[in-house]
């Protein structure tokens, strides 16, 4: 095996964000130290403006550190990205109003030079995973808010990711369909092997989903603690009532609220 | 409405079966549709009613007011020389709406590709904007002649500034998301422009297009009043002049007939080329 291929999915050494305002300089991200094996579900929880967003964008060369070193699937993230290894989920879906659901899965395949991408996956088979089939030829607007978030998780994996982002998908949606959409995603992740990293503010969601849960201190953005999730795969929704689950959701709210 | 459609879509199963209710509702809708129609014909023909019983009534003189009468008598007798004058304005009209468009668009393109080319140039347009029409269009004949070329320019010049505010507008103000999402698929800078920002700026792009639709007819007719025998504009001064004022409402009926037409162009093209938005705002 070559170095590459046994790298982890996403290293960060002391990596530090500060935006600079009119008002004064914010700092964002504070030395964050961290390493995601690949293959794994790694969840980030915390307060608001505690950074978990701008982490996340780091990782997918959206944002440049000020200062630290992080790598991505073994080189910097503009290489990953470029190469069309990451996948990025919205909180808004990001749909292009004006194309039907077909073509807004098919986008990665149009731009950027992905025409004939390695790890490429079907369109149709992404559709029927994520459960739309039939729904090729509806535009955005029809659709229902969870509906349209099913279509922005086909769009992220049609390109055949490494590394999967999230920020906060399920956020704007009812509790129900979160739920079930929570359900489903801890199945599109058995099934493709991708590494996952999800953004949320919702103890349950991060508890339920994640192998690891990074829980962020806010102003700065911090690490605050890095907690194993034991509870057995595969996971159901049912497992929320066991006690060990409740144990676990009760320890993430005290380091919470220590934040 | 967006949020029924997509009820409708995600419970199908919710529907019952109710003939009698749904007979009901549809032909509610279809008064609904018919009133919408026919109302404003009424209202037209209860005030051309109105008008032509007060020109009777007040025994009202001809150059003071015509009755509707008088007017539709034009319409009908001189149609020849109505449409002889009508060509020109059309001509005028469109090529100043095609040129005026183009430019601004051009503009738009410039202005969002580098943000110094608008800090130069915007100031500028406003200052020239705020030049009224009646203003601009002598100093054109003067630069440009008695033919048709000054009054396609006033036309192009009238068209030129709402679509360079709403194109510029349109380029720019895409979703972040948008933006983000088109880096990490790696797209290039025109990758960017033709899928994110000229879809995204269509809806203003149009809007500010029915506009143009009827201020390059008024432009054009305006460019007519100087220096010309031929047109809606020529035609509207020279009946003036001879208080020929049937011939000048006949003159402006078609005028307006034309305009309308041309917006309801336009509004077709909205209509075909924006289905998604159409859909959305409904």
């Amino acid at each position: 095996m070559d170095v590459a291929h046994v790298s982890d999915a996403v290293n960060c050494e002391r990596v530090s964000v500060r935006f600079t305002t009119e008002r004064g300089t914010v700092t964002a991200l504070e030395n964050i130290d961290l390493t995601i094996p690949r293959g794994s579900f790694l969840t980030l929880l915390g307060p608001s403006g505690c950074g978990k967003s701008t982490l996340l964008r780091v990782m997918a060369d959206l944002i440049e550190p000020s200062s630290g070193k992080i790598s991505v699937l073994g080189d910097v993230p503009s290489v990953a990205r470029r190469n069309r290894e990451i996948g990025f989920v919205f909180q808004d879906s990001a749909l292009l109003p004006w194309r039907n659901v077909m073509d807004n899965v098919t986008l990665p395949f149009q731009v950027g030079g992905g025409k004939s991408l390695p790890g490429a996956r079907s369109p149709q088979d992404l559709l029927n995973l994520v459960g739309l089939a039939g729904w090729e030829n509806a535009l955005p607007h029809e659709l229902s808010g969870g509906m349209r978030q099913r279509v922005a998780i086909a769009r992220a994996l049609v390109s055949g990711p490494k590394l999967l982002l999230m920020d906060e998908p399920f956020g704007a949606l009812d509790e129900i369909t979160r739920d079930r959409l929570n359900e489903e995603l801890l199945q599109v992740w058995e099934s493709t092997g991708t590494t996952i990293v999800f953004v949320t503010h919702s103890i349950y969601e991060a508890a339920f989903l994640g192998q690891q849960v990074l829980l962020l201190a806010a102003r700065p953005g911090r690490v605050r603690e890095l907690v194993p999730v034991t509870l057995p795969t595969p996971r159901r929704l049912a497992m929320r009532e066991t006690t060990e689950f409740v144990t676990l959701a009760g320890t993430l709210r005290r380091i919470l609220e220590g934040c | 409405m967006a949020a029924d459609q997509a009820q409708a879509a995600t419970m199908g199963g919710a529907f019952a079966e109710d003939l009698e209710a749904q007979a009901r509702f549809m032909a509610n809708k279809r008064y609904l549709a018919r009133r919408r129609r026919v109302l404003p014909i009424v209202v037209l023909f209860a005030f051309l009613f109105l008008w032509w019983g007060a020109v009777e009534l007040f025994d009202i003189k001809p150059f003071i007011a015509p009755s509707p009468v008088a007017v539709a008598d034009v319409l009908y007798h001189r149609f020849g020389i109505l449409m002889e004058n009508l060509v020109p304005t059309v001509i005028e009209a469109v090529c100043g709406f095609l040129l005026g468009n183009f430019a601004a668009i051009s503009f738009a393109t410039l202005f969002v590709w580098r943000k110094t080319v608008e800090e130069a140039l915007f100031p500028i347009a406003v200052m020239v904007n705020t030049i009224p029409v009646v203003a601009k269009a002598p100093i054109l004949v003067l630069l440009l002649g008695n033919g048709v070329e000054p009054k396609i320019a006033i036309a192009a010049i009238i068209c030129f500034f709402p679509t360079l505010v709403n194109m510029t507008r349109g380029l720019r103000d895409v979703r972040p998301e948008q933006i983000e999402l088109m880096r990490i698929l790696s797209a290039t800078t025109s990758e960017v422009f033709f899928r994110i920002r000229v879809p995204n700026a269509l809806p203003a792009l149009f809007s500010s297009l029915k506009i143009a639709s009827s201020t390059a007819v008024i432009g054009a007719i305006v460019g007519e009043w100087i220096g010309t025998t031929k047109g809606i504009g020529a035609l509207i001064v020279q009946s003036t002049y001879n208080y020929d004022s049937p011939l000048l409402y006949a003159t402006i009926v078609v005028g307006s007939t034309f305009s309308a037409c041309f917006f309801g162009v336009v509004s077709l093209a909205e209509r075909a080329m924006l289905r998604w938005n159409v859909a959305q705002n409904n």
